[in-house]
């Protein structure tokens, strides 16, 4: 029983901290402009797909290690991405401010279908095989069985998280967006760009989302458009779960996100004697959404979002 | 330093400011005194680009500055120091300090920090303090030692007295001096106009959305009619 815990307890995190890293642009997207980005599944989907690209180019030049063909790939891709959030906020949002908050809604809705499409025609709808960074090998921890992929994805989601916590925290671009998501009014007497602050935080967060994206892709061994929409929808959940518009908040939810999903999946069967099965995994993520919106719909560490803020912004 | 002339503005259709005329020179005090809802607010608003213009001209050291946003007039040296503090609650106070800094205008955060906490002995002592936790008192020292971050060279302070006990007010007063006589130009709103205008050198009334008296602090300070209207005697 306890290798079996141990197991569903490595998928949790590893699960959770791709929950986490997409949950981090939804909420620092709303954070800075009250904005539900539904487009940002789609930035976790580009991201394997772009870097599948990157890599089997650099691959086919040769010249280098194949590690280091991954590795830049793998930094091109949060580049690439980053670059597209920030036009895509440039030109499909930002023209829609004055218009109050549903438009740019609207608009985030229709980039979604744009870049979902735009894979499916050019690449085709049918899930690819996706190239593995890491060899899946299996490792024996405790008597439960870990692999190589599921520790490095682990490994990698911490190591962004901890680089834009002390990015947010410890920089003057960093207290940009928190100074932003607090007040427009406010930031902009303090002398601080606002709109620039605003693009920053759509590079990070479509990069981080793309980031995820590699990493679900290379847990999986495949890729296919669709595979933003579920997963962001969750992501979107984990982010309202630890409160919308907080940083750490995003990767708690994303975290309990995992945990709960699993854990459910992995222990919901046993207790109903067979009559509840694993298909019900995408229950837990809505179910979830669904309770904390009823009973505490700030969220874990969210804060009452003031009007006052919301009214600042428009007419900024 | 700043020059203001027939200043026409207001809300969307709601029109608040009817011609204002005012003039800072280099390294006075103004102060801006008036009844409430008569346009003090909104005059600093609309000289710092978050009111809406509808006429007018503005003009900071010689240069036109209507029409540019906020952030860029603050840039240029003339940052505003809002009604009610603004203070960003979330942020500590030395993160407050740093989301004021301004980059590139001669000074370096520390040195400016240095200045800020030397004036301020409470700030250094609670810097790492969620701002939300300090007093009212305490959020207007920050909000002022903030707007020094951007060095200023006109500072522009929305009621700084409103809601403080009387003993904080006239520490912050002393402070207004102080930042005087270091060389920053201000201009002081305030309903407390017999206080600001004890510091100042120059008053401007503003009755509704017009400036209906101006002259030097004293001839208005001793002007019968307003002391009847303003200063309560």
């Amino acid at each position: 029983m306890f290798d079996y815990f141990l197991q569903q307890l490595i998928f949790a995190l590893a699960i959770g901290a791709i929950y986490g890293l997409i949950a981090l642009g939804y909420t620092m997207v709303y954070g800075v402009m009250r904005l539900i980005n539904f487009a940002h599944g789609e930035f976790f989907m580009l991201g394997p797909y772009i870097y599948t690209f990157l890599f089997s180019g650099l691959l086919g030049l040769g010249g280098l290690a194949p590690v280091l063909d991954s590795a830049i790939a793998i930094v091109a891709s949060f580049v690439i991405v980053g670059l597209l959030g920030v036009a895509i906020e440039r030109f499909a949002y930002r023209p829609l401010r004055a218009y109050g908050r549903l438009a740019p809604m609207l608009s985030a809705l229709g980039m979604s279908i744009v870049l979902q499409s735009a894979v499916r025609v050019t690449v085709g709808p049918q899930p690819v095989h996706f190239p593995a960074i890491v060899e899946s090998t299996p490792i024996d921890a405790l008597g439960g069985m870990v692999t190589t992929v599921q520790l490095g994805i682990l490994a990698a989601a911490v190591l962004l998280m901890v680089g834009l916590a002390l990015f947010v925290n410890g920089t003057r671009l960093g207290i940009w967006i928190r100074a932003a998501s607090e007040s427009w009014t406010t930031s902009s007497l303090l002398g601080i760009r606002v709109n620039r602050a605003v693009s920053l935080v759509f590079f990070i967060g479509p990069g981080l989302g793309a980031m995820a994206g590699i990493m679900y892709a290379s847990y999986y061994g495949i890729m296919q458009p669709t595979m933003g929409s579920v997963i962001g929808l969750k992501a979107f959940t984990a982010a309202i779960l630890g409160g919308i518009g907080s940083i750490p908040g995003a990767m708690l939810g994303g975290f309990l996100l995992g945990a709960i999903e699993v854990f459910g999946t992995a222990f919901l069967p046993i207790l109903s004697f067979g009559y509840i099965g694993t298909e019900y995994r995408d229950v837990f993520a809505f179910a979830v959404l669904i309770l904390v919106l009823l009973f505490k719909p700030a969220g874990l560490l969210g804060e009452t979002v003031s009007e006052e803020t919301t009214v600042a912004k428009k007419d900024y | 330093m700043l020059k203001v002339a027939g200043l026409k503005a207001g809300y969307g259709r709601t029109q608040v400011l009817f011609g204002i005329d005012l003039e800072v020179r280099a390294g006075e005090i103004v102060t801006i005194i008036g009844a409430n809802g008569a346009g003090k607010t909104s005059t600093l608003r609309s000289i710092s680009g978050l009111t809406q213009i509808y006429s007018g001209e503005i003009e900071f050291k010689g240069r036109p500055i209507k029409g540019l946003p906020p952030e860029e007039i603050t840039r240029l040296g003339l940052a505003h120091c809002p009604e009610g503090r603004q203070i960003l609650q979330r942020l500590t106070v030395e993160e407050n300090l740093l989301a004021g800094y301004i980059p590139g205008r001669g000074r370096s955060f520390d040195e400016i920090r240095t200045q800020v906490y030397d004036m301020f002995p409470i700030l250094k002592e609670r810097r790492n303090s969620l701002a939300s936790r300090m007093s009212g008192g305490q959020q207007q020292m920050l909000a002022i030692g903030r707007s020094l971050m951007a060095t200023p060279e006109l500072l522009m302070l929305d009621e700084p007295s409103l809601g403080l006990a009387p003993k904080i007010i006239n520490q912050i007063f002393e402070i207004i001096i102080t930042l005087s006589k270091s060389g920053i130009s201000l201009i002081v709103v305030e309903q407390n106009a017999a206080v600001a205008l004890e510091i100042a050198d120059y008053a401007y009334v503003i009755d509704a959305g017009r400036c209906s008296v101006e002259g030097g602090a004293n001839n208005v300070l001793n002007d019968p009619d307003l002391k009847a209207a303003y200063l309560g005697a």
